[in-house]
């Protein structure tokens, strides 16, 4: 056993850090359906889509200051989850609010907000993949390989964002209001919480992170308008393995689900790793249909 | 630079076509009489007839618009665009119009072989035309095949020539992979080392690659000590890189799909300058410039190219003439905006099979889909392609029997973020005997 460690310390080591950046990142997204789910119950189909038009968005700003990356990575650290922030709302009151947050109704408008802005992207932005330049373009040499020292700054700051919501949500007026609303939208009401404006603003948190988690991801891989797909897909993993409506369930479960993926992928193939997660979630439904930490309904 | 020289002769070498003229010279007196007769007759007969005049010819062009091979899609339709341009300013082919009629298949093999059937069916078009991706093409060939239209390929796999497609599909202009790894195998054996690891992606094209190399490796005494497989739609290459073993003397990649660029800059950080030679296949870059940053630790790597992206690696008159005609500047990038780098080593294709097509329109006397059989047979007559204007990345060798070329490869060192030209294969060097003989199928 011994042995084995010895032999495979790089790749232990590779899988460990791959894996820790990217529970980090789907930890930011996935938070940001969480928190939909949890406070409005509404199942958000084009979630992925957000994160996408934060990594589209951030191109933009980079594209826009030329050869200062880091000036375009500050300005899309605002710009990116402010815009799409902004749209969040509009479609929570236009859309959302219109069809009264009705739980199938959601998810086929939601499937249909992915595809406009899917398509809207691919007209305007174009089909192929566009790099973007890190803003710090460091190497860390480790003893068995070198590794991106940008990576270990997008787990650092991801890690950050988190503590930051996690510090909105216990000392803030409007967190107070999301946890009440979370807990019974009615009697919250009827507390005065302005359960309305409430939605709206959860909605574009929730946009918002995943924004923010695009402009991060965005030099690492280059933005294209398909890119939102596979990080819908490993929320949903996610957000349904740590239990819906629960925060901690969530991030929990991004670190369980994402350091296996780092650990199977470098050992076994990506694939696999993806199959186990969707296995896991299953395994998960039947044992404890809540998720791991999720409450029961009622 | 290495090489032997061509002479160029007559455009088209081909084999005795007496039997087929004179077939050809009855016909069109019995079509004559036919036409005087029957004016008023159906006005398909009829527009076929007069076909002999301007009608155009139709090419439906299928094109990778969207999806992952959209950056070559970009640059095809700009070639084929600037190829059926500089052919109808000199004459179409056989005096008649080319026109290109494109069609989307989202680089996707379903959709692919949806397009073929409305080029058939609706479009009406008189050939198909363009597809790349080898997936695609497997998925689109059979459907040309069963509506019993003209499909030509601008791809690189060993689909065409392994015998797995039709009669009605060709490659004529562009090699496979097979011969592009018998070609320069042997130089990188002996230039690079003998301890090779692969990397290509997962599907049809990258299993070409891996079955080729390693059957070269056999045959020049060298051994492969990993086979790494990666999906195409990677976003994150590194958990690969640890893969590689430590006594690995040289690295094989071929990457496509929009991680290439992801692909290479993270070898370079999980390398650093502490590296094995590396030998890449043009296809990691395509479309991207080499002074992008994170790529300057491909400095003193190779790279082969099908077709020199800078302008001083196979300056002809015939390449200049394409170049300029293409709108790409002297670093192989869109005259118009410099940051947008073309994928030269593809689309050459393009301008050289529609210069193929009209060779072999011109030579059956090629007027409508009646005449499908005698343009096949014809082109299967062809020997090869003498290089040209028409042909400017260089000659070609044509088998009749597996409907597939063989033709000249370049192997490039970067140097200061650029391509300099260091050797170049003869046509002999890859070739190998068909395996397959289409001619045998009816058609």
């Amino acid at each position: 056993m011994l042995v084995w460690f010895e032999d495979n310390v790089a790749l232990l080591f590779l899988a460990l850090l791959d894996g820790t950046v990217t529970a980090f990142v789907l930890a930011l997204i996935a938070l940001g359906l969480s928190l939909v789910f949890g406070v409005m119950r509404v199942v958000n189909v084009a979630h992925g889509e957000f994160f996408m038009l934060g990594a589209v968005l951030a191109w933009a700003c980079f594209h826009f200051t030329g050869n200062m990356p880091l000036l375009g990575f500050l300005l899309a650290l605002i710009v990116a989850p402010v815009l799409v922030g902004g749209l969040a709302m509009l479609s929570d009151r236009f859309i959302l609010h219109r069809i009264q947050y009705n739980p199938e109704s959601t998810i086929v408008a939601t499937i249909g907000l992915l595809y406009i802005i899917q398509q809207l992207v691919l007209s305007f932005f174009g089909p192929e993949a566009r790099p973007v330049e890190a803003p710090i373009y460091f190497r860390v040499q480790f003893p068995w390989f070198g590794y991106s020292g940008y990576k270990l700054i997008v787990a650092v700051l991801s890690g950050f964002l988190l503590l930051l919501t996690w510090f909105l949500m216990v000392r803030s007026k409007l967190g107070l209001y999301m946890r009440a609303t979370q807990q019974d939208a009615e009697i919250a009401q009827t507390f005065g919480v302005p359960t309305r404006s409430v939605y709206s603003k959860v909605f574009a948190i929730g946009a918002g992170l995943a924004a923010l988690a695009g402009v991060l991801v965005v030099p690492i891989r280059q933005a294209d308008y398909l890119m939102g797909l596979e990080p819908l897909l490993l929320s949903f993993i996610v957000v349904i393995i740590g239990g819906l409506g629960s925060l901690r369930g969530t991030l929990v479960a991004a670190f369980i689900v994402g350091i296996s993926d780092g650990f199977i992928s470098v050992f076994y193939e990506p694939t696999l790793a993806k199959m186990l997660a969707t296995v896991l979630v299953a395994a998960v439904l039947i044992v404890k249909p809540t998720g791991l930490f999720g409450e029961e309904p009622g | 630079m290495e090489g032997k020289e061509k002479k160029p002769e007559q455009s088209v070498k081909n084999k005795s076509q007496i039997s087929r003229r004179s077939l050809f010279g009855t016909t069109a007196a019995v079509a004559g009489a036919g036409v005087l007769a029957s004016n008023l007759t159906d006005p398909i007969v009829r527009s076929a007839y007069a076909a002999g005049s301007d009608a155009p010819i139709r090419i439906g062009f299928q094109v990778h618009r969207t999806g992952i091979g959209a950056t070559y899609g970009k640059w095809y339709e700009r070639t084929t665009n600037a190829a059926a341009k500089y052919i109808n300013e000199h004459g179409g082919m056989g005096g008649r119009p080319v026109e290109i009629v494109p069609e989307d298949d989202g680089t996707d093999p379903k959709r692919g072989a949806d397009v073929v059937e409305k080029f058939a069916t609706q479009h009406k078009v008189d050939f198909v035309y363009g597809t790349l991706f080898s997936h695609v093409v497997m998925g689109s060939s059979p459907r040309a095949g069963e509506l019993k239209i003209p499909y030509f390929v601008v791809s690189e796999g060993y689909h065409v020539a392994s015998g797995a497609l039709n009669r009605y599909v060709f490659q004529p202009c562009i090699t496979d992979v097979r011969s592009q790894i018998s070609a320069m195998s042997g130089w990188i054996f002996n230039n690079l080392g003998k301890k090779m690891t692969l990397i290509y992606p997962d599907y049809a094209f990258g299993y070409n690659h891996r079955d080729y190399a390693s059957a070269a490796a056999e045959k020049h005494g060298a051994k492969i000590s990993a086979k790494l497989a990666i999906p195409p739609t990677a976003s994150s290459f590194t958990r690969y890189f640890a893969k590689i073993p430590k006594d690995t003397e040289v690295i094989y990649h071929v990457m496509v799909g929009p991680g290439v660029l992801t692909f290479v800059r993270e070898m370079g950080e999980h390398f650093g300058s502490n590296r094995p030679e590396i030998f890449g296949f043009i296809d990691s870059l395509e479309g991207v410039a080499l002074d992008s940053p994170g790529l300057d630790f491909l400095n003193g790597t190779y790279f082969w190219e099908a077709m020199p992206r800078y302008a001083d690696g196979y300056p002809t008159h015939g390449e200049k003439v394409y170049r300029n005609a293409v709108g790409v500047n002297a670093n192989g990038a869109s005259k118009s905006d410099s940051k947008d780098v073309s994928t030269y080593s593809h689309m050459f294709g393009c301008w050289e099979t529609l210069f193929a097509i009209k060779e072999a329109v011109e030579q059956s006397g090629y007027r409508d889909k009646r005449d499908y059989a005698n343009l096949i047979e014809t082109f299967e007559g062809f020997q090869g392609f003498n290089e040209g204007i028409a042909h400017p990345q260089g000659s070609k060798m044509f088998s009749g029997k597996s409907h597939q070329c063989y033709g000249q490869q370049f192997i490039s060192k970067v140097e200061n973020s650029k391509f300099d030209v260091v050797h170049r294969t003869s046509i002999e060097d890859g070739y190998y005997e068909p395996e397959t003989d289409y001619t045998k199928l009816p058609l």
